[in-house]
C-alpha cells in the first residue's frame, strides 16, 4: 500500500509511514511465523531425523522407564557409583546450582561435610579428593563424574558387591568418554550408565 | 612585513594583587553557575565548610575537614585566577589602546562646512571629521577626501608610515593612528563602542564572551561526566554501609572533586580567552570567537601571490630579441619606453638596459605614454614618429595588428618559454614590428615553500591568486608548492572559486582589502580583511589584520588549531588523571572497615588522611601548573593528523595516566613530615 | 586452551562469509537468495501492508520499532498471564503473577531474557513458543535492523542514497529490514542449529514430561519427572539471537539443553556468530573495509583480555574448598563434561555479547572471574548484542572522534560531518544513562532493608545486586542467580532498567545518525582525524575502558575486589 508516494517522488525513495495498523499486522504475522511455524517445523524434522534424542534420550530397563542418559540420578547405596553433590536433589523440575559464592560461609560448611564424609568412606585424605565430588554442579542433574571421582569409588563398590576390583576398574575405563578430538570437553563418565552396566555385570555373574 | 610581537610576562606584582581580588570576586554563585564543573567543587567546599563548623561546635576533631575545605576553596580560586589571568592579559593590551583613544578630540564637519570640536566618544556613524597632520584619527572610518601618510604604530606596533588615500583600496583608517602629513576628511564608519577594539575587548572579557560551538559541546560532555561522578560518589554511601564499611562525607566530597574533570573545567574559559589573546598578539582582531575556531578547520587557503608568496617587486631579468631584430635595438627601445616609467618594473628595465650598454637619454620632444587600463600598454612616441610600446603579449598583439603588422609565431614561443619559467613576459614592439620579450621575474619568498608543505601536511590546500597569465601562475605555483592557482584572477573569479570549494564541503579562508573583494570575503568561511583596506572589506570579513600582512592567514590557521588541540589535550589529561586518584582515595576511605583494601594502596601512602589531602592538593595544583599550557597553547608540531594524535595521546593520555602516581606520592611524603 | 582457540577460530571463520552475506542482504542487492526468499517476503509485506520500496525518516523508523514491540509485549503478557487456559500445556502449568509476567515480557521484548522464573516448571509449551521463542527471533532482528539503519545513514560511503529528493533524511524501511533479517538470517540459521542440537540430544518434541523411576531406591527420589518439549528450536535461537533465555532454569548447564561437548561447541560458537558477522558486515555494507577490520581488532583485543583473565581465574581453586579437596579448578556450579575453561569461555562470550545464557553458575565463579563478567557488561560493546552491541561501540567511537578531533586541532567531525553540541548531547545521554541508572537502582536496593534479597552476605551480596541491574541494563539476562529476584520490587525495577537500557541506546543513536546524515559533508584531508588508523583505535579502546572503569571502579572494589582480597588474605 503506497501511502504518500506521488509519481514525482517515485524516483527518490518514497516515504513510508509508521502506523499502528502495520505494527499490529506485523506483530501477529511474525509471532505466528517465529513462534508457531519455526518451532513446529523444527520439531517435525527433529522427530523424523533423531527420534531417540528428540524425546530426551530416555532409557528403559525391563520395559520400564528408568531415566534419561542426559539426566543424572542420585545414588546413595554403597554398591553404586555416586553422583556429584546437587543443589536440586536431582529433580529435573527443580534444576539449580547452589549459587553460592566462594566467600559464602554455607558453601564452606557444606564442603566440609561432604569432604569429611567422602574421606571417611574411602579412607583417603580430604586434600586428595577429586574436586567435582565436593563441588555441586550447575544444573543439579549433572550426569557425569570425572574419571578420578570414579576411581576413588572402585574399592568401595568392589567390597560391597563382592566383585573383583579389576573387573570394575575395567568397566570404569570402558565408560570413560574422552574429550572430542582430544580438544572439546573433559573426560567423563556417565554415572547412570555406569551403574546400569554394573547391575548388568552383577546379574550375569 | 615584520610585526612587533608583543609578549607580556605571565605575571607581575600589580596583576598579581588584581588577580587575587578577581579570583575572590568570582566566588559569587551567579558567576560560578556558568561553569558546572567548578560549581560542583564550590558546592562541595560549602558542604565541608559546614561540616567543619559543625565539628567545631560539637567539639569533634576538625582539622582534617578544615584542611579539605581550604584545599577545595583553593581549587576554585585557582580556576578563577586562571580565567582572570587570561582575561587580564587580553585586556591589558586592549586597554592600552583604548586609553589613547579616550582622550581623542575630533573636528566634526558641519553641513555648512564649518567645524566644531567634539569628544571622539560623541561621534556617530556617518559623521565627517577633518584630521590634520600631526593629529590622531579620532575614530575608525574611511578617507573620503585627500590622501595622507599615517603612522599606525598604535595599532600595529609597526612604525613605518603607510599611505592611505580616498577612493582607493587603501582608504581605511583606524582610531588612534597618527597622521604624518597632509590633511584628510574621514567618514566615521563605526559608532563609538563598536569599533574593532571594543569588539576585541568583549572577546576577552568572560562576562560578555559567548562560548564557541566546540566549547559548548565540550561543556555538555564535561557536565555529563560530572553527573556520572556525582552518582558514583553518592551511591558509594549505601554500597559501603551494605558491606559493613563507612565513608565520611568530607572524604567523599574530596573523592568527588578529584574525579570530576576540574583540570579542564577550570581551564576551559582561560583556554578560550587565551586563544583570542593569541590572535590579538598577532595583531589579528576577530569579530567572534567562532571565527578563530573556524580557522583551525580551514581546508583551502586563497593566497594572493604578491606579498604572500613573492616579494612583489618584479625585476627585468633578460632581453630576448626576436630573430629579425638586433639585440641592441630591443635594448634601446626598452630603455626609451621605460625611461619615465615610475614603477619598479620600469626602473629595473632601465637598469638592465644600461647594464647591457645602452646610453640613450630622452629627447625633449619625446612624448611618454603612461600605462592605461584601457590599452594596457605604456611606452613612448619618439619625435621621428616611431611609437614604441611595451605590455602584455595580447595587448601588444592588438597594437601590432592595428598598425598593419603581424605578430610572429616566434614571439609566442618566446612568451611561452618565459611564462613557463615563472616570469611575466613583457613584449616590446615598435609600430608594426615586435622587437622582443623581456622576462619580469618575481622572487619567491624564502621559507614559503616549507611553510606550505607544513600546511599541506595539516591538510590545508593552498591556492595561489594572481593577475598573471596561466603559464606564469602555473610556474610559480609549482615553484612555491601550492596546490592550485587562479590566474588572471578577478574578484568575481575569487568568489566563484570560493563557492566551488564550498560546494565540495570545504571551508575556505581568504584575505582581501578592496571593496570589490567584499563579496568574496563575506562568502569565505574565514574572511581576513586588511586593516588598510576599505571599510566595506572590513565589514565583510570576520577578522581584521591590523598589520595588513598577507602571510597572516597562515598564522590564523595555526592559532585556530592550537585552540582546539589545547582543549582536547587537557580534557584527555584531566580524565586520565582519575585512575590514580581512585587508587589513592578508595583505600583511604575503606581501609578502616575493609582491611583487604590495603592491597589497592599501591603507592604505600603514609596514612588515609595524608592520602586524601595529597590527592586533592595534586588536583588543585594541576590547575595553576597547566596555566602556561592554557595561555600559550599546546604546541602543535605540524604534521599529519595521525602523528599529532599519536603525540598528544602519548603526552596527555599516557602521561596523564602516569603522572599523578609519583606526584601524589611526593606530596604525601611532604605531608608526612607535618602530620 | 586449544578448545578456546578452536572456538574463536571457528566463530571467526563462519562469521566472515556470514558478514558478506548480511551485507548483501542489507545493501538490497539482487542475489541468489532472492530466488528462495523474495516471493515469500513479498507475501509478508502485502499482509503487513507496507510497500517495500518506501523509506522512513528516523522518527518513523523509531516509532515503528516502538509500536511493534509494544504490541508484541502486550500479546506476550497476555499469553503468560493466561497460559493455564491456553492449549499446548501438557504439564498443566498455571498462570503467571502480574509482576513476574511484566518482568518476563519486558525482559524478552528487550532481547534480554533475564529470567525470574524457571522455564521447565513455570511456562507452558504454548507460552514458550508464542511468547518466548517468537520474541527471541524478532527482537534481535529488530536490533540488527536498527544497526543497519544507522550504518547506512551515517557511516556508509554512498551517503547520497540516505537522502530523499526533498532533502529530508530517510534511514530505510523498518519492516523490510526486519522481515529480511528474520526470513533470510535468523530462521535459516536457527533451523540448522536446532537440528544439530537435536542430533546431540536436545529434546525436540511436543510430548509432555516423562516420569521415570530412578535406579537407586535408597536415594530418596521416588520418581524423576523429566521435562521435555520443543527445546531445540528455543535453544538454537536463544544462542543465535543473543537472547540467552533457556528452557530450563540453569540454562545450558542443564544436560538436556546442552548435552555434550559438541553441543557446547555449537552453542558457544552460536553466541558470538552473529555479533561477529555484523562487524564483518560493517566493512562491506559501508564500503569502509578498514573500519570493519579496525572494530573487529579492538573487539578481539577486549574480548581476549577479559576472557583470558576469566579463564585463568576459574582455573584457580575455589577458596571454600581449601584443604577439603585436591587442588583443581573451581568446579562449583560447573558441569564435568565442560570443565572450568569451557565454562569460563562461555561466561565471557555470553557477557560480551549480551547473550546471557550460561553453562555454569556465574554466582559461584571466583571473584575475579565474576568481575570480568561485570566488566564485559559494563563495556557491553565487545561484539555485543545483535545489532545493539555494535551501536554501543559506535557511540564510544563518536566520543573518541570528539576527543581525537580536538587533539588534532579540528572541529570534531565523523567522515566530514560535524559533531556539534546537539550530537554530543545525545551521545552524553546515551552514555551516562548506563552508570547513573545501574548505580542508582543498586543503591536504592541495598539502602532499603528487605529489597535486596541477596543469598550471599557481604561483598558478594553487593555483587549480586550490581550484577542483576547491570545485566538488565546491558540486556544481557544472565544473573548471579542466588538472588531472590522474583519479588515485585525486583521485577518492576528491573523492567525499568530493561526498557531504558534497550530503547534509549537504539533510538538516540538512530536520531544521531539521521542528524549527521543531514549535514554538509566536508572532504577529509590529511589534517582531519582518520578513524581507520591504529592510533585512533587505541584512543577508542582507551575511551571505552576508561569510561567503564571510572564509572564502576568503586563498586567493583567494594564487591568482587574486596571479596577476592578478603579470600586471599
Amino acid at each position: 500500500m503506497r501511502i504518500t508516494a506521488s509519481k514525482a517522488e517515485t524516483k527518490a525513495s518514497p516515504r513510508a509511514d509508521a502506523n499502528w495498523f502495520h505494527a499490529m499486522r506485523a506483530a501477529l504475522l511474525l509471532m505466528l511465523l517465529c513462534g508457531g511455524v519455526y518451532p513446529l517445523l523444527t520439531v517435525s524434522l527433529g522427530t523424523l531425523m533423531f527420534p531417540h534424542q528428540a524425546t530426551g534420550s530416555l532409557i528403559e530397563r525391563d520395559g520400564k522407564l528408568i531415566g534419561s542418559a542426559l539426566v543424572g540420578q542420585p545414588f546413595a547405596a554403597p554398591g553404586y557409583f555416586h553422583s556429584r553433590p546437587s543443589a536440586a536433589g536431582y529433580d529435573p523440575f527443580a534444576v539449580a546450582g547452589s549459587n553460592q559464592a566462594p566467600s559464602h560461609p554455607d558453601l564452606r560448611q557444606r564442603a566440609q561435610g561432604t569432604s569429611a564424609d567422602l574421606a571417611a568412606k574411602h579412607g583417603v585424605a580430604p586434600a586428595s579428593l577429586p574436586v567435582d565430588l565436593i563441588a555441586a554442579s550447575g544444573s543439579g542433574i549433572d550426569p557425569h563424574i570425572s574419571p578420578p571421582a570414579a576411581s576413588l569409588q572402585i574399592d568401595r563398590i568392589a567390597e560391597h558387591r563382592g566383585m573383583a576390583r579389576d573387573a570394575i576398574a575395567e568397566l570404569v575405563a570402558d565408560h570413560v568418554e574422552p574429550s572430542v578430538l582430544g580438544i572439546l570437553g573433559q573426560p567423563r563418565i556417565n554415572v547412570l550408565q555406569l551403574n546400569l552396566a554394573l547391575d548388568a555385570m552383577t546379574e550375569t555373574q | 612585513m615584520q610585526h612587533a610581537r608583543k609578549s607580556l610576562k605571565l605575571l607581575d606584582g600589580a596583576t598579581f594583587s588584581r588577580l587575587v581580588s578577581e579570583s575572590l570576586l568570582r566566588l559569587n554563585p551567579h558567576w560560578l553557575a556558568r561553569n558546572p564543573v567548578m560549581f560542583v567543587v564550590a558546592a562541595g567546599t560549602l558542604v565541608t565548610l559546614c561540616l567543619t563548623v559543625a565539628d567545631l561546635i560539637a567539639g569533634r576533631p576538625w582539622g582534617f575537614t578544615l584542611a579539605i575545605t581550604i584545599i577545595l576553596l583553593f581549587t576554585v580560586l585557582f580556576a578563577n585566577a586562571a580565567e582572570a589571568l587570561a582575561e587580564a592579559r587580553g585586556r591589558a593590551q586592549a586597554e592600552s589602546l583604548r586609553s589613547t583613544r579616550e582622550q581623542l578630540v575630533a573636528r566634526r564637519l558641519l553641513d555648512d562646512g564649518s567645524e566644531e570640536q567634539v569628544a571622539a566618544t560623541d561621534l556617530r556613524i556617518g559623521d565627517r571629521v577633518r584630521v590634520l597632520a600631526g593629529e590622531l584619527v579620532p575614530a575608525d572610518g574611511e578617507i573620503v577626501e585627500g590622501a595622507a601618510s599615517i603612522n599606525e604604530s598604535a595599532v600595529t606596533g609597526e612604525s613605518a608610515p603607510v599611505l592611505r588615500e580616498a577612493g582607493t583600496d587603501n582608504s581605511g583608517v583606524s582610531a588612534g593612528t597618527k597622521l604624518l602629513s597632509d590633511s584628510i576628511v574621514v567618514s566615521v564608519s563605526v559608532a563609538s563602542g563598536q569599533s574593532l577594539l571594543d569588539r576585541m575587548i568583549a572577546l576577552v572579557e568572560s562576562a560578555k564572551r559567548q562560548k564557541t560551538p566546540n566549547e559548548i559541546a565540550l561543556t555538555v560532555l564535561l557536565s555529563a561526566l560530572t553527573m556520572v561522578f556525582l552518582m558514583v560518589v553518592t551511591t558509594l554511601v549505601p554500597f559501603a554501609s551494605f558491606v559493613g564499611g563507612a565513608a565520611s562525607i568530607p572524604v567523599l566530597v574530596a573523592l568527588l572533586v578529584c574525579l570530576i574533570p576540574t583540570t579542564i573545567g577550570g581551564l576551559l574559559p582561560a583556554i578560550g580567552i587565551a586563544g583570542m589573546d593569541r590572535a590579538m598578539r598577532a595583531n589579528l582582531v576577530a569579530k567572534s570567537g567562532k571565527a578563530v575556531e573556524v580557522a583551525g578547520n580551514i581546508d583551502t587557503l586563497l593566497l594572493d601571490k604578491t606579498g604572500t608568496i613573492t616579494h612583489g617587486d618584479r625585476q627585468a631579468s633578460d632581453l630576448l630579441a626576436v630573430s629579425q631584430c638586433a639585440p641592441h635595438r630591443l635594448r634601446d627601445a626598452a630603455l626609451l619606453a621605460s625611461l619615465s616609467d615610475p614603477t619598479p618594473e620600469g626602473k629595473s628595465i632601465v637598469g638592465l638596459a644600461k647594464q647591457h650598454g645602452a646610453v640613450l637619454t630622452a629627447d625633449e620632444a619625446t612624448r611618454f605614454v603612461p600605462f592605461s587600463a584601457k590599452t594596457r600598454l605604456s611606452g613612448v612616441d619618439l619625435p621621428d614618429g616611431r611609437r614604441i610600446r611595451k605590455g602584455a603579449p595580447d595587448a601588444i598583439r592588438r597594437f601590432v595588428t592595428e598598425n598593419g603588422g603581424s605578430y610572429p609565431d616566434e614571439t609566442t614561443v618566446l612568451v611561452e618559454r618565459v611564462a613557463r619559467g615563472g616570469a611575466t613576459p613583457l613584449v616590446v614592439a615598435e609600430d608594426a614590428k615586435v622587437l622582443g620579450v623581456i622576462p619580469l621575474s618575481d622572487i619567491i619568498k624564502r621559507g614559503i615553500k616549507e611553510r606550505f608543505q607544513r600546511l599541506h601536511k595539516m591538510g590545508v590546500r593552498t591556492v595561489l591568486i594572481t593577475g598573471d597569465n596561466p603559464l606564469t601562475a602555473a610556474a610559480i605555483a609549482a615553484e612555491a608548492g601550492v596546490a592550485d592557482y587562479i590566474a588572471e584572477a578577478t574578484p568575481e573569479d575569487k568568489l566563484e572559486y570560493i563557492r566551488k570549494e564550498q560546494a565540495h564541503g570545504r571551508l575556505v579562508a581568504m584575505m582581501g582589502d578592496g571593496t570589490n573583494d567584499a563579496p568574496a570575503l563575506a562568502q569565505a568561511d574565514l574572511g581576513l580583511a586588511m586593516n588598510s583596506g576599505t571599510q566595506a572589506a572590513k565589514e565583510a570579513g570576520n577578522m581584521v589584520d591590523l598589520d595588513s600582512d598577507p602571510t597572516k592567514l597562515l598564522e590564523v590557521v595555526e592559532i585556530g588549531k592550537q585552540l582546539l588541540v589545547t582543549r582536547g589535550a587537557l580534557t584527555t589529561f584531566s580524565l586520565a588523571n582519575d585512575v590514580a586518584k581512585y587508587f589513592v582515595i578508595l583505600p583511604a576511605i575503606f581501609i578502616a572497615t575493609v582491611p583487604a583494601m590495603q592491597a589497592l594502596d599501591i603507592m604505600q601512602l603514609n596514612s588515609p588522611a595524608t592520602a586524601v589531602l595529597a590527592a586533592i592538593i595534586f588536583n588543585a595544583l594541576v590547575i595553576p601548573a597547566l596555566v602556561p599550557f592554557a595561555l600559550r597553547g599546546v604546541s602543535i608540531h605540524a604534521g599529519s593528523a595521525d602523528s599529532l594524535l599519536r603525540r598528544n595521546l602519548l603526552i596527555y593520555g599516557v602521561g596523564g595516566l602516569l603522572l599523578p602516581f609519583p606526584a601524589i606520592k611526593l606530596i604525601d611524603l611532604g605531608l608526612g613530615l607535618f602530620i | 586452551m586449544n578448545e578456546v582457540i578452536l572456538i574463536y577460530m571457528a566463530a571467526l571463520l563462519l562469521a566472515w562469509p556470514l558478514g558478506r552475506y548480511l551485507a548483501s542482504i542489507y545493501a538490497m542487492e539482487p542475489g541468489p537468495s532472492d530466488r528462495i526468499f523474495a516471493a515469500f517476503e513479498n507475501r509478508l509485506y502485502r499482509f503487513i501492508g507496507v510497500d517495500p520500496q518506501t523509506s522512513m525518516s528516523w522518527k518513523q523508523y523509531g516509532k515503528s520499532i516502538l509500536k511493534l514491540h509494544l504490541i508484541i509485549a502486550v500479546l506476550a503478557l497476555a499469553v503468560l498471564m493466561l497460559q493455564g487456559w491456553l492449549p499446548l500445556n501438557p504439564d498443566a502449568i498455571g498462570d503467571m503473577s502480574w509482576d513476574l509476567a511484566l518482568h518476563t515480557a519486558a525482559s524478552f521484548i528487550t532481547n534480554t531474557n533475564q529470567q525470574h522464573y524457571s522455564g521447565q516448571a513455570q511456562l507452558s509449551y504454548f507460552a514458550h513458543m508464542f511468547a518466548i521463542v517468537s520474541m527471541q527471533v524478532i527482537t534481535p532482528a529488530a536490533g540488527i535492523a536498527a544497526l543497519v539503519a544507522i550504518l547506512r545513514t551515517a557511516f556508509a560511503r554512498r551517503d547520497a542514497s540516505a537522502l530523499t529528493a526533498d532533502g529530508a533524511v530517510v534511514v530505510g524501511n523498518f519492516y523490510v529490514d526486519l522481515v529480511r533479517t528474520i526470513v533470510r538470517v535468523m530462521l535459516p540459521i536457527a533451523l540448522i542449529t536446532a537440528l544439530l542440537l537435536s542430533w546431540q540430544g536436545v529434546p525436540n518434541t511436543m510430548h509432555g514430561a516423562y516420569v521415570a523411576t530412578p535406579v537407586d531406591r535408597t536415594a530418596e527420589l521416588a520418581e524423576q519427572r523429566i521435562p521435555v518439549g520443543p527445546v531445540a528450536p528455543m535453544v538454537a535461537i536463544k544462542q543465535i539471537g543473543t537472547n540467552g533465555g533457556g528452557w530450563y532454569g540453569p540454562n545450558s548447564s542443564v544436560p538436556l539443553e546442552n548435552p555434550t561437548p559438541i553441543s557446547n561447541f555449537i552453542e558457544t560458537v552460536a553466541i558470538v556468530l552473529i555479533p561477529m558477522a555484523l562487524v564483518f558486515m560493517t566493512g562491506h555494507l559501508t564500503g569502509r573495509r578498514n573500519l570493519g577490520l579496525m572494530i573487529m581488532g579492538m573487539m578481539l583485543i577486549m574480548s581476549a583480555a577479559l576472557t583470558t583473565l576469566n579463564i585463568w581465574s576459574e582455573n584457580q581453586p575455589n577458596a571454600a574448598f581449601a584443604g577439603l579437596a585436591a587442588a583443581g579448578p573451581n568446579m562449583e556450579g560447573k558441569e564435568v563434561r565442560f570443565g572450568a575453561t569451557a565454562t569460563a569461555l562461555w561466561g565471557s562470550f555470553t557477557t560480551q555479547t549480551s547473550n546471557g545464557s550460561v553453562n555454569g553458575m556465574h554466582d559461584s565463579f571466583n571473584p575475579i572471574g565474576g568481575a570480568t563478567l561485570l566488566m564485559d557488561m559494563f563495556i557491553n560493546a565487545t561484539f555485543g548484542g545483535a545489532g545493539v552491541g555494535l551501536i554501543n561501540f559506535l557511540i564510544f567511537l563518536l566520543l573518541a572522534v570528539f576527543l581525537g578531533s580536538l587533539m588534532v586541532g579540528r572541529s570534531p567531525e565523523l567522515y566530514g560531518r560535524a559533531l556539534e553540541a546537539k550530537e554530543i548531547k545525545l551521545i552524553s545521554i546515551t552514555l551516562l544513562l548506563q552508570p547513573v541508572l545501574i548505580l542508582a537502582l543498586s543503591a536504592i536496593t541495598v539502602a532499603i532493608p528487605g529489597l535486596a534479597q541477596v543469598s550471599n552476605p557481604g561483598f558478594h551480596g553487593l555483587s549480586q545486586v550490581l550484577y542483576e541491574y547491570t545485566s538488565a541494563f546491558a540486556n544481557n539476562g544472565s544473573g548471579f542467580e542466588g538472588l531472590g529476584d522474583d519479588t515485585p520490587w525486583w521485577n518492576v525495577s528491573c523492567a525499568v532498567a530493561l526498557i531504558l537500557g534497550r530503547f534509549i541506546p537504539i533510538l538516540a543513536p538512530l536520531a544521531l545518525a539521521a542528524m549527521l546524515a543531514g549535514k554538509r559533508v566536508a572532504p577529509t584531508s590529511s589534517g582531519s582525524l582518520c578513524v581507520e588508523t591504529p592510533t585512533f583505535a587505541l584512543l577508542t579502546l582507551g575511551v571505552i575502558v576508561l569510561f567503564a572503569l571510572l564509572s564502576f571502579f568503586p563498586v567493583l572494589a567494594l564487591g568482587p575486589l574486596a571479596e577476592q582480597l578478603t579470600l586471599a588474605g
